[in-house]
């Protein structure tokens, strides 16, 4: 390892623009003659449009235009589509309802778009929003997924009988309820999981900028694929051909999944700005940000987990009720089925499983992929299920994990996924040690003492990244390939562009991409520049999500070095008058082995650009191409321990320490995997403690529009973390790698809730807020309340 | 937010005069309520009155153990103040609790006491320390200023110059923040001087601040934590909304009683 | 509409803007300075943490106008030569930023709390005075970090000078 290579930890490249307050995000972006738009909404969670009237709102100060959905659909512009199919246990496809970019006879959440103002500036074009009169006939709404599927529940897309949109399965039934009848124990469990909105800090903006002499569109958007989102408004929503649409993600700040879809705003923008003549830039606020962007999770679930006598699981049974939202969100139906039940088998031999999974219309903003994205929904599930069956067996619970992991690899699961490698025992070892694990006891006496408390739980968790093999989700249903590519372009005095499909938006890419390359060729960092994020830059890529930049970008990258080295070799071994297999690249030079003859890197990219002495029939230049993709999914994994106090008198909840021991394979630059691990938890404890999305039940209004209602947690929420790695490296990619982004929003819900419900003895959903558990308290000791 | 017309006024005479010069005028001061109520368009001044100017309503005095706040005075100025300090730690905890440091580098005793947010801190300190609430026209006591949320006493286009109040002999303030706004869930403040007790809650009531006598009671009879035990706080009169239960907030104002007695000493 | 003259980063700028222009505003789009971010509406987040005569504020709660006359010292405004801040380097050294979103308004807030607590601050001190900023990518951890050394390095050399 380098100075600077991998496994360095190398300040971030990147850092001094955004410290010194030049990041370039979207709102930054100013155009000549651009101007603001504003989007009118519905405050109906369901209802029928009756009539639009914008002829006041046209009439307001500053306003260029008010543009509505049916001019929108007279230009032909698409619909929004679901880009996963998904099929029925029956064989029928799922049923997805239209969704149009401005509604135009059904409003079917509250914060639905309906017309478009453009004006001078952001304050005038919502002056106008105001004075925009939307005859509506309400609806009644439906909410909760349960609720969705009764009967007689109101009924949302008219192609989806009673909201159902599909009803799907995975594993053996019958091998699974034999198990069940066959147990010497069954531990039984209802599981929630909270819906959450993923809050980047950046909101969501576009700007669109229609050039009419060369009929061409450009898209600054806030995204974490511009590439897919070109694809997308190209060939669906019928925006404008691809050669004429360029999309550029600029700085973005975070995104965490709500950023992959491809919003009605980027492409009524777009569409705006050739109607009226001029940029339109959209950026909405954040009560706009809860009312529309994608949210995440919200599951209902029923769990049996069947036991030998021996401890053994020997079944696993579940039944899901995902709420989709309103309307199919581009992923929205991969989530739930095979990012979710193909890792129900977590760290575990069981022989057989089964997952039935029913989605459902409600009247909610879409809900699609939010950090982890289904593998939290399945950690949860299983290892709230193995700690209460642990409880039940009177058995300590890390005996009940070892005694079921899987320990020999690869290993198939029966929910399709083949685990290639990891060691789980290790990561639950140095997880125990670092918590102190068998001091437990003396701590929680301790706390006792002062009135107080104490709770320990653990998590062991596995998910699946490095999406994805494109074949084989192919054969799923996805309706796109998952492969990354790369371009090295290696500039004619050696410095080196390396264009990615990859896109950044606070993971670092522009540093550890940098360092791969900087240790292949021994040249300095500063000597690497990454391009990303523009679509007239890079070569088509597929973004950023589900931890793939490093298992799948970086080897795009690896396979174009490979091309590039190999073409330099060639060079240095004409010029250097040596055999091409004797040539090794050391330290910013190519040597002939076992001589003393060298010629410097820049020297031969010089070589290759003035292509005076190349090898016969070469061409001249140093830049390639590859496009990488992956063999199989990765499988990081670890073991994650809360330790927790609580104040019975309020209920709050204080973490004393929390550890996390994770697997991620090999790692590039361990600074930057600690802080991707570090906010996963501060996402996953949020989950856990804080936060959950609200709406009105009966009127389908969001409680939880701000700040001010929904959790966000803070500084003084969060302990600092004691965090370890256990690196087994991945067998299926070059550099080893597995993915660091998601695990630790994925591992620490069931860690938290875990040592909670030791803490306080009775079973609580998430988020355990100080007045739940308070309430819990009190349901378990009512005598405390008289007190 | 709506179109607004902003004025800066130098004296309170000329505040006054601004402010009735229009009929849906607002005074201004740190502006963090105000300024965020705007920008919701849940309010729509006409005009604006910016009081951050007006010197005679800054400042602290400590006067043996009359102390007087002026209207315009910041919570970071509240919090830091040594002389304050020396007779009533308790109000300087409390300013040093409410937001977060930038809101306390703007938002002033004057501003939050004309409000009277259910879930602001100082119209518990008010009302616990027997205050009076000095205006450009009068003096009214904490007990009549407070008449349920967000309303008060003030009439139109009277303004606050400033919060007096004798100091006492102890005093303590505890507070159960919301876990997303971190605004009281409940916060109570317990005083004690040669008149008597008094415990203030806000955040908790589902009519603004109020008085709990029972407490106050058995705080007379044993100044101590113990004693608040003894006392049922009624949850009928609790407010109700997605963080607390009434029973919860009826809970947290005895635990925090005792808190606020413990912290007083 | 109001002139407002304020002197930003040491420099004094004027421009025309509605009464109702937000300091924030103001600076980003008629000063065009785009380093300080609006990330809420509710004056939580912190990401558009500036220093109004010396002091931390919110510039999405202040007007324009009533700033008008002041001082104010934006995330462009605190390297000097191209030397970042002693806070903004400690960011940088301990990973206190991914996204880069709130990262203005936490060195800004980072700045203002070293200043205040002459050397005097632990890590409970930082995590309760950072109350008002939030942000979703670190989970805090390396701000914390950042902060508390930055401290050392601005209060430990005057400390060293004094001794």
């Amino acid at each position: 390892m380098g100075m600077e290579g991998i496994g360095a930890r190398v300040a971030r490249k990147e850092d001094k623009r955004f410290l010194t307050g030049k990041g370039r995000y979207t709102d930054d972006m100013v155009v000549p003659g651009m101007k603001y738009a504003y989007f009118v909404r519905s405050p109906h969670a369901h209802a029928k449009i009756t009539g639009i009237n914008v002829s006041a709102a046209k009439a307001m100060p500053g306003v260029i235009d008010v543009l509505d959905g049916k001019q929108l659909q007279a230009d032909g512009i698409g619909n929004l589509i679901c880009g996963w199919m998904i099929h029925s246990k029956d064989g029928s496809p799922m049923k997805m309802g239209a969704w149009r970019p401005l509604a135009v006879d059904t409003v079917r959440y509250v914060g639905d778009a309906i017309a478009i103002v453009v004006a001078d500036s952001v304050a005038e074009a919502r002056d106008a929003a105001e004075v925009v009169t939307v005859d509506y006939e309400e609806l009644p709404a439906v909410i909760t997924s349960v609720a969705a599927l009764e009967a007689g529940a109101p009924q949302i897309h008219p192609e989806a009988p009673g909201n159902l949109i599909f009803d799907w399965q995975i594993g053996d039934g019958a091998a699974t309820d034999k198990a069940i009848a066959e147990a010497a124990h069954v531990t039984e469990i209802e599981i929630l999981n909270n819906r959450l909105s993923p809050n980047p800090m950046e909101p969501r903006a576009a700007l669109g900028v229609y050039d009419e002499a060369e009929d061409h569109y450009t898209c600054y958007t806030t995204s974490q694929n511009p590439h897919v989102a070109r694809l997308v408004m190209s060939a669906f929503y019928n925006v404008a051909p691809e050669n004429k649409l360029r999309v550029i993600a600029p700085d973005v700040g975070g995104g965490f999944g709500s950023k992959i879809y491809i919003y009605p705003e980027e492409i009524v923008c777009l569409w705006a700005s050739k109607k009226t003549g001029v940029p339109v830039k959209w950026t909405s606020d954040r009560t706009e940000a809860f009312l529309t962007d994608a949210h995440g999770r919200d599951h209902v679930s029923k769990v049996k987990m069947a036991f030998d006598k021996n401890h053994r699981i020997i079944g696993l049974k579940v039944d899901t009720i995902a709420n989709l939202g309103a309307y199919m969100s581009l992923f929205s139906s991969a989530v739930p089925t095979y990012l979710y039940a193909t890792l129900l088998s977590g760290q575990y031999a069981i022989p057989a499983i089964h997952a039935n999974v029913r989605t459902v219309y409600t009247n909610t903003v879409p809900v699609d992929a939010y950090r982890g994205a289904g593998r939290p929904e399945a950690t949860y599930l299983l290892e709230r299920t193995m700690e209460v069956a642990a409880r039940e067996l009177g058995v300590s619970p890390a005996e009940l994990r070892r005694k079921n992991f899987i320990r020999s690899f690869p290993y198939q699961t029966p929910v399709i996924m083949n685990y290639d490698a990891g060691d789980y025992d290790a990561s639950l070892t140095a997880a125990m040690d670092a918590a102190d694990w068998n001091g437990f006891p003396a701590r929680r006496a301790e706390a006792e003492g002062r009135g107080k408390k104490r709770g320990i739980g653990m998590s062991c968790y596995i998910e699946a990244c490095g999406i994805a093999p494109s074949q084989a989700v192919g054969s799923l249903g996805a309706g796109v390939g998952l492969w990354e590519s790369a371009e090295v372009r290696v500039n004619a005095v050696g410095t080196i562009e390396v264009l990615t499909g990859s896109h950044s938006h606070g993971q670092g890419h522009e540093t550890t991409f940098a360092q791969l390359v900087a240790d292949r060729l021994g040249v300095p960092l500063a000597s690497v520049n990454i391009v990303h994020g523009d679509t007239d830059k890079v070569q088509m890529g597929m973004g950023t999500y589900g931890s793939r930049s490093g298992a799948v970008g970086m080897s795009a990258i690896v396979k174009a070095l490979d091309k590039v080295e190999m073409k330099a070799k060639k060079i240095a071994a004409h010029l250097m008058e040596a055999d091409e297999s004797d040539i090794v690249i050391e330290n910013g030079e190519l040597k002939v082995a076992g001589t003393d003859k060298t010629l410097p890197w820049f020297q031969v990219a010089l070589a290759a650009y003035t292509a005076h002495n190349l090898p016969s029939g070469m061409e001249p230049g140093l830049k390639e191409t590859a496009f990488y993709d992956p063999s199989n999914f990765t499988f990081p994994a670890g073991c994650y321990i809360a330790e927790v106090e609580i104040d019975p008198d309020t209920g709050k909840t204080e973490i004393i320490q929390f550890v996390a021991a994770d697997d991620f394979g090999n790692i590039i630059n361990p600074m930057i995997v600690e802080g991707q691990v570090h906010g996963g938890l501060a996402q996953g404890i949020g989950q856990a403690l804080l936060e959950e999305v609200r709406y009105d039940e009966v009127s389908g209004q969001l409680l939880t529009a701000s700040y001010m209602d929904y959790a966000m947690p803070r500084a003084d929420d969060l302990p600092s973390f004691k965090l370890s790695h256990q690196n087994t490296p991945c067998p299926s990619n070059p550099l080893g790698i597995k993915g660091c982004g998601e695990a630790g929003a994925i591992g620490s819900p069931p860690a938290l809730i875990n040592a909670i419900t030791d803490a306080i003895g009775v079973e609580i959903t998430m988020p355990a807020t100080p007045l739940k558990v308070w309430q819990a308290l009190q349901s378990a000791e009512p005598r405390m309340a008289a007190e | 937010m709506y179109d607004t017309n902003y004025h800066r006024a130098s004296s309170v005479e000329e505040a006054v005069k601004l402010r009735s010069s229009q009929d849906e005028a607002r005074y201004l001061s740190g502006g963090m309520t105000l300024i965020a109520t705007m920008k919701q368009r849940l309010a729509a001044p006409s005009d604006l009155v910016d009081l951050r100017h007006v010197a005679s309503m800054k400042g602290i005095s400590v006067e043996g153990r009359k102390v007087r706040i002026g209207a315009a005075t910041t919570h970071a100025e509240v919090a830091s103040s040594s002389a304050l300090r020396a007779v009533c730690p308790a109000i300087c905890h409390l300013a040093g609790m409410i937001g977060d440091p930038h809101v306390r580098h703007m938002g002033t005793i004057g501003g939050s006491v004309a409000n009277n947010d259910p879930a602001a801190d100082y119209p518990s300190a008010v009302l616990a320390l027997n205050a009076t609430v000095v205006t450009d026209r009068r003096e009214i006591s904490a007990d009549d200023y407070f008449q349920g949320m967000f309303d008060t006493a003030l009439e139109e286009g009277e303004l606050i110059t400033a919060i007096t109040f004798e100091a006492p002999e102890k005093a303590g303030y505890a507070k159960f923040p919301n876990p997303a706004s971190r605004y009281a869930l409940t916060g109570v403040f317990v005083a004690k001087s040669g008149s008597g007790v008094r415990v203030a809650v806000t955040g908790a009531g589902s009519n603004g601040v109020f008085r709990v006598k029972d407490l106050e009671a058995a705080l007379l009879a044993n100044w101590s934590a113990e004693s608040v035990s003894s006392v049922t706080v009624d949850a009928s009169q609790m407010m109700e909304d997605m963080h607390a239960t009434p029973d919860y907030r009826a809970n947290l104002v005895k635990v925090m009683a005792k808190r606020a007695v413990q912290a007083a000493g | 509409m109001a002139k407002v003259t304020l002197t930003v980063n040491g420099r004094t700028m004027s421009s025309e803007c509605d009464d109702r222009t937000l300091l924030v505003h103001f600076i980003r789009d008629k000063l065009g300075l785009t380093g300080t971010h609006v990330g809420c509406d509710t004056t939580q987040c912190g990401a558009c943490v500036v220093h109004m005569d010396g002091k931390s504020v919110k510039s999405c709660s202040i007007l324009a106008v009533q700033a008008a006359g002041s001082t104010v010292t934006t995330i462009e405004g605190i390297a000097s030569q191209g030397e970042l801040h002693p806070v903004q380097a400690a960011f940088n050294q301990h990973h206190g930023l991914q996204c880069g979103f709130c990262t203005p308004g936490m060195v800004m807030t980072a700045v203002d709390m070293i200043n205040r607590h002459g050397g005097q601050l632990d890590e409970q001190t930082v995590r309760h005075e950072l109350e008002g900023n939030i942000c979703r990518c670190t989970g805090y951890h390396n701000i914390v970090k950042a902060v508390l050394s930055a401290n050392e390095e601005m209060h430990g050399a005057s400390r060293q000078a004094a001794e």
